[in-house]
């Protein structure tokens, strides 16, 4: 299923003197089965736009197509296409409000209209496939420690089993290592059960490994949107926007520059060393 | 959608009004409001209103969003002004069946709105033109007083500061959670009136948990900056009276004691408001 957005323009706080235009004409369209990165500075109209994914927000101009149909058109079921694009906001554990982990993951297919029964099974696959641990289902959530509750919390939206999963910096606040479990998690959820991804950061290091497209904004535009390789090559204008890409592409750039015959896209410290090793060797 | 609430109603402008101590334009409130209930008659009628209009167009506040705040209280001001016509005794104009309207019960009734309107035209005034931080700065240093007797001023300032700045906090916070729950499929629009009201339960259990935590945090964000309540507390902006306020008090007390010698010397009893 393919999400396409068509001139699309949202301005907040419309007719006031406050009125501000968070989105510029954007057209982009998210394929079937891509895992995509949605970059850019604070305030760049990242978390603006994939609000209008699944339709949380009206576009103030343009439209929002699902396999060509306009979202909002009348006769829409926009709250079953709401389940479909599964929406992981920033700091997901704050929404969570059951008495029991299990309850909680179970409120999302209970909303689709599934039977109990059927709720609690899709809530159990998608915790374990977060892996929490089975003994933690009939506790409280809020007894568990932070990583703890956003996986919870990002198992609450998976139980609906969507065919679009977006997350909103789902890394943001956790320790380096939990950030590393999360992304790994959300790349092993995407290629198992081939379901598109848009992953948005401010930090395109994160999660340069991960996607396969990458889509830089700027002042409510898209600015970039290419491979991620292709993407870091702009470094110098990345940095006017106040993003910067991997260390190692500054790196590599470096080498380059000296003289050493070494390829400047690397955009991994796997894939730097081994180039090195190459230059080095022929050296 | 929540965003459109406002709340704190402050109206940004520079004016004259809006520079003046808190101080001044709580004690002028006070003072105008009293006044209201002084007069009985037009002459007080129009020194009264003289002096909102005068005060309005000093404050360049448009009078649009004086209105604004009539609309909460329309209704009452109805209701009193029907009991008030209904059941006050004298002089009858129109009686039908059981119903009596007197002379002086409309009379009343249109004083009553007036005084109604102007009370809510005023106290706006003073809240459109002072932020809420100014406004409870100025509460806390006219009450400081009462710190004598144990009243504990400075909490109860503190509480409503506090309070006040939490409302676009979880106003936002509020926005946020529902949409992250409407992502999850969340209907709040259909069904009866208790499957709404347990489709609220996902909004504001999250929205307590959150208020809580906040709460925590600030609450340990202030002992860690050695916060040990009012005693020995100095401010970084002292409240501090300018030479417009002086004037301002000024004009203020001359305004009353107008209203009183208009009170006290021009007591006309019957006055020809409805072409009596």
């Amino acid at each position: 299923m393919s999400i396409t957005l068509k001139n699309v323009s949202y301005r907040y706080s419309t007719g006031t003197a406050e009125e501000i235009e968070a989105l510029k004409n954007i057209t982009l369209t998210i394929e079937d089965g891509q895992f995509i990165g949605l970059a850019g500075h604070t305030g760049s109209g990242k978390s603006t736009l994939i609000q209008h994914l699944n339709g949380l927000l009206r576009p103030t101009e343009g439209q929002v197509l699902h396999n060509g149909q306009d979202i909002f058109e009348k006769g829409f079921d926009l709250r079953t296409y709401r389940t479909k694009v599964g929406l992981v906001f920033q700091y997901p554990e704050y929404q969570l409000f059951e008495t029991t982990v299990l309850e909680d993951a179970c409120f999302g297919p209970l909303n689709q209209g599934k039977t109990k029964e059927e709720a609690r099974e899709m809530a159990k696959r998608a915790l374990r496939s977060v892996s929490v641990p089975e003994e933690l289902f009939e506790r409280s959530p809020f007894e568990l420690s932070g990583g703890q509750q956003r996986r919870v919390a990002i198992a609450g939206v998976l139980a609906m089993e969507p065919e679009v999963l977006v997350l909103d910096e789902p890394t943001a606040g956790l320790d380096p290592c939990g950030r590393t479990e999360i992304l790994d998690l959300v790349k092993s959820l995407q290629e198992e059960r081939k379901i598109t991804v848009v992953l948005v950061s401010h930090s395109m290091e994160d999660i340069a490994d991960y996607v396969q497209r990458l889509v830089v904004m700027k002042e409510g535009e898209v600015f970039l949107d290419d491979e991620p390789k292709k993407v870091f090559s702009h470094f110098e204008e990345l940095e006017e926007i106040g993003l910067s890409a991997p260390q190692v592409t500054y790196l590599m750039q470096d080498l380059s520059a000296q003289g050493f015959g070494v390829p400047t896209d690397c955009i991994t410290v796997e894939e730097a060393k081994e180039a090195i090793l190459k230059a080095v060797g022929k050296c | 959608m929540l965003k459109d609430i406002t709340l704190g109603q402050f109206y940004p402008a520079e004016s004259k009004i809006h520079a003046l101590d808190p101080r001044v334009k709580l004690v002028g409130t006070l003072l105008y409001v009293v006044s209201l209930f002084l007069f009985h008659n037009l002459a007080g009628f129009l020194l009264a209103t003289a002096f909102l209009f005068f005060l309005i167009h000093m404050s360049k506040v448009p009078v649009s969003y004086i209105l604004r705040g009539l609309k909460a209280i329309f209704i009452l001001m109805v209701i009193t002004a029907i009991f008030n016509v209904l059941f006050t005794p004298g002089t009858t104009i129109v009686h039908v069946w059981k119903i009596r309207i007197t002379w002086e019960g409309v009379r009343a009734a249109v004083f009553m709105f007036i005084r109604l309107t102007y009370l809510v035209m005023g106290t706006s005034l003073m809240t459109l033109t002072t932020t809420p931080t100014r406004l409870t700065d100025g509460m806390e240093s006219l009450m400081a007083p009462l710190e004598k007797i144990h009243a504990p001023v400075h909490e109860v300032a503190m509480m409503m500061s506090i309070a006040l700045r939490f409302i676009p906090l979880l106003v936002d916070e509020t926005d946020k959670i529902m949409k992250a729950q409407m992502a999850r499929g969340a209907d709040f629009e259909s069904g009866n009136f208790w499957r709404r009201a347990k489709s609220m339960v996902p909004i504001l259990v999250p929205l307590f948990v959150s208020a809580f935590r906040r709460a925590g945090d600030l609450a340990l964000a202030m002992e860690a900056r050695c916060y040990q309540g009012g005693e020995g507390r100095t401010k970084m902006k002292p409240l501090v009276y300018g030479r417009n306020d002086g004037k301002a008090y000024a004009v203020l007390w001359i305004y009353f004691a107008a209203m009183i010698l208009v009170r006290i010397f021009l007591n006309l009893p019957h006055v020809p408001l409805l072409g009596h």
